[in-house]
């Protein structure tokens, strides 16, 4: 059994949704990549933030 | 901006030979065969190389989530069930192995089985994604 932790299973999460993202939404490999990139970049980006968020808010 | 190129005379000189033969036959192939088995779209039409990648992203985000145990849904008791039930669907063949083996946990017992759930549903729906994609590349919306 795959037991990973949490950011570790966002990074995957968020690198897989990117590649997809990145070849749908976007016409050539260029700007695929760079899409790509972004998505991934907002995806772990906003986790992070998001995670800073509610451990201040719960202290 | 989009706009109709039917009936110009120089899209048909732009189109290769291998585009022409891609161009030709059952035009929801692509579509069917891309929700089947995910980058077979893509492969149908000769995208090698957006095929393979959608292909291992789709096909290792299920196996993860497989590997995490988790929950395949296999009816539709309430309005979420049946919400994870379409994106489980998403993922075609691959669903279909997975309850045919008995993969998958019946129910969430641990966080990462949570993850897991998550996983297999996503998956579902970015298999449609690519498989849309792949119909609008065979029907020229899309480079």
């Amino acid at each position: 059994m795959f037991r990973p932790d949490h950011f570790t299973a966002v990074l995957l999460f968020a690198l897989f949704a990117s590649v997809v993202f990145g070849i749908t939404q976007r016409d050539t490999p260029r700007r695929m990549v760079r899409f790509g990139i972004y998505c991934f970049v907002l995806f772990a980006g906003s986790a992070i933030v998001l995670s800073w968020l509610m451990f201040l808010i719960a202290r | 901006m989009r706009y109709s190129q039917k009936g110009m005379a120089t899209t048909p000189n732009k189109l290769t030979a291998a585009q022409k033969e891609t161009r030709q036959g059952f035009v929801y192939l692509p579509l069917i065969a891309g929700w089947l088995v995910p980058g077979a779209g893509h492969f149908v039409l000769g995208k090698w190389v957006r095929g393979t990648l959608l292909a291992v992203s789709i096909i290792s985000m299920f196996a993860l989530g497989i590997a995490m145990q988790g929950k395949i849904y296999s009816g539709a008791h309430d309005i979420l069930e049946m919400l994870g039930l379409v994106g489980d669907l998403g993922n075609g063949l691959l669903y279909v192995v997975a309850r045919v083996l008995g993969l998958g946990a019946d129910q969430v017992m641990v966080t990462t089985a949570d993850y897991g759930r998550a996983f297999i549903v996503v998956a579902g729906l970015l298999n449609v994604i690519a498989a849309v994609d792949a119909h609008n590349i065979r029907t020229g919306r899309k480079a």
